[in-house]
């Protein structure tokens, strides 16, 4: 694929075509307090692929994640600047109540947190939430299968969601998100608490997803970006202005951001001399 | 653990060196210690429940089973009954729980579910722990002077309108089960208020951005998860706060009417088994001291049931625990 390497507009969009994004997140600054934690990042989200953001610490990947679906509206002094278009809404527009957003927007963290609740429970949570009226059973079973859960859980629906294994309980929280059908679905490096056979379970669940949904996952692993992703975000942090700012600095399909990138920064980054 | 005497022994040029003598010294006594104390806390309780108990044993001997069923207390006629003061134990306890219980949780609610800034929970937190410094004794007097005056009105109103209801069935005159429920209501509320906000403080971050994050407002998160998760600790809070209230001794006695009667009505003078101790032992004669000394061990059997249930329904209620 050639690309226009446009080294003066660093936030180059996706290559994917613009009736394809589904979630356009643009960035122009973002606050914690006085402290700039993220400036100029635009990442178009494509639909039914996967973006996965890829950064060194402190790079604000988790940070621009989290603001997709205002999840960082939760901390007193965060302050966002911008819009994340999402079916031609503003997410941050004024009337847009957060608690919406994040009802169609599915979220899945870095620890798995299943609630004190049952197996069941935890599934129909978000389906009681939004008062479903239905069959409860076929959307929970649904849910599990989708989550590649159901046939290690299918005869102790009862019991407590906390007396699964790590990797089950985040499957577990992939089924909760899924249960309601939203058509993005966030990850914040949700394979960082696994061992390696969860991690494997976890990364061939999120390319059988994206037949249905749009994934966006931070990751701080390289490889796993390489093997799951369609589209990479590279972000990374300048310690220039005194502060600790990230911000986006390359992104594209995945394979060539790997094989061909056009930024010194996202080759550097990539042949392991920081991260 | 190696003898201390013998010589240490350099691995390597690492300046890693053994306990010397002292430490290892230090430790073996510390150990002792704690331990002794530990065996002694458990031998100065039995002790004491032996004690009382074999001072009551005359009285059981001489009155049976009379004593827990008899509504009658006659020093002159020799006659004892203590079930009137059982029942104001577990009336006034139970009425002081509900009332304490709710408003106990919900300032543990309150101050830990991002309402308030942080400062601003912390001085509250520690202005209601305050409550808990307060001596008995002035509860009682403010109950008295205070409480009495002001609940009277209200008391008169609920008589006359809803008399048909048990509870309001008689009307307030000065001392009762009403004010001494509610001073106790109010004593409780501290120990169930900080024990509750543990709970909730205690359930990790991670929850809450779940919760959060499937797009609950504030009050269902706290309903559909916080509190369910909370629950464990919040009934640990509960079953603290009851058993305060069942001991709970000089605020009851000036408060609750020294009445030898088992009324539904919230408004009559009643007794407490706490107060009937503190009140009859000054001038209790040979037979009424085991009287009184049964009373106690009925008060301590109760407090211990009560924890001991408690104790359980925690255990088997813990979130995540193996069920």
């Amino acid at each position: 694929m050639d690309t226009v390497a446009n080294t003066a507009e660093a936030y180059a969009p996706a290559a994917c075509r613009d009736n394809d994004v589904i979630l356009d997140c643009r960035v122009d600054n973002i606050y914690y307090g006085d402290f700039l934690a993220v400036r100029d990042s635009r990442v178009p989200i494509c639909r039914n692929e996967i973006t996965g953001f890829i950064g060194p610490s402190g790079c604000g990947k988790s940070t621009v994640l989290r603001s997709i679906n205002r999840m960082n509206d939760l901390i007193r002094s965060f302050r966002f600047e911008g819009s994340v278009h999402y079916h031609g809404i503003d997410m941050y527009g004024p009337k847009v109540d957060p608690v919406v957003v994040r009802r169609h927007i599915g979220m899945v963290f870095q620890q798995p947190n299943p609630f004190a609740l049952s197996i069941f429970e935890n599934v129909a949570f978000g389906l009681r939430l939004n008062r479903f009226k239905g069959n409860m059973m076929e959307k929970v079973e649904k849910a599990l299968r989708g989550a590649a859960l159901w046939d290690e859980v299918k005869d102790i629906l009862k019991r407590s969601g906390l007396s699964l294994s790590g990797g089950q309980q985040q499957r577990l929280c992939i089924a909760r998100a899924i249960a309601t059908e939203p058509s993005v679905l966030l990850m914040d490096e949700p394979c960082s608490a696994l061992d390696p056979i969860a991690t494997r379970q976890i990364e061939e669940l999120m390319v059988r997803l994206k037949e249905k949904y749009t994934l966006v996952i931070v990751t701080h692993n390289m490889q796993q970006a390489l093997r799951v992703a369609d589209q990479t975000a590279f972000f990374s942090v300048d310690i220039s202005q005194g502060g600790r700012t990230g911000h986006l600095v390359e992104m594209g399909p995945t394979r060539r951001l790997f094989d061909d990138p056009q930024e010194t920064l996202t080759r550097e980054y990539l042949q392991g001399e920081f991260s | 653990m190696g003898s201390p005497k013998e010589t240490p022994r350099k691995w390597g040029d690492s300046f890693a060196t053994p306990p010397s003598f002292g430490d290892v010294v230090f430790d073996r006594v510390f150990r002792g210690v704690a331990y002794a104390f530990t065996v002694l806390t458990i031998l100065v309780l039995a002790y004491i429940v032996f004690e009382i108990g074999g001072k009551a044993l005359p009285a059981v001997k001489e009155y049976g089973m009379q004593l827990l069923s008899s509504s009658d207390w006659n020093v002159n006629r020799k006659v004892y009954g203590i079930l009137p003061e059982i029942w104001g134990t577990l009336y006034s306890s139970l009425f002081a729980l509900a009332v304490g219980g709710v408003f106990g949780v919900a300032i543990a609610i309150f101050l830990t579910q991002d309402f308030l800034p942080h400062k601003v929970e912390i001085v509250l937190k520690n202005i209601i722990e305050m409550l808990a410094a307060i001596p008995s004794v002035v509860y009682g007097l403010w109950g008295i002077f205070v409480l009495i005056p002001i609940i009277r009105p209200l008391a008169d109103f609920l008589h006359e309108y809803l008399g048909w209801i048990p509870f309001f069935g008689t009307k307030l005159n000065g001392p009762g089960l009403f004010p001494a429920s509610l001073v106790l209501s109010i004593m409780i509320l501290p120990t169930v208020a900080a024990v509750s906000q543990d709970a909730f403080r205690a359930i990790p971050l991670k929850t809450k951005e779940a919760v959060y994050g499937m797009g609950t407002t504030r009050w269902e998160a706290i309903l559909r998860v916080m509190l369910p998760t909370a629950s464990g600790g919040i009934f640990g809070a509960l079953v603290l706060g009851f058993g305060r209230a069942l001991g709970e001794t000089m605020a009851l006695a000036m408060l609750v009417g020294n009445s030898n009667q088992i009324s539904l009505s919230l408004f009559s003078p009643a007794n407490t088994l706490a107060a009937l101790l503190a009140l009859n032992f000054p001038e209790a004669g040979p037979m009424e001291v085991q009287v009184l000394m049964f009373a106690a061990i009925v008060l301590l059997v109760i407090t211990l049931v009560v924890n001991v249930i408690g104790q359980l329904i925690i255990n088997f209620t813990r979130p995540g625990g193996a069920r």
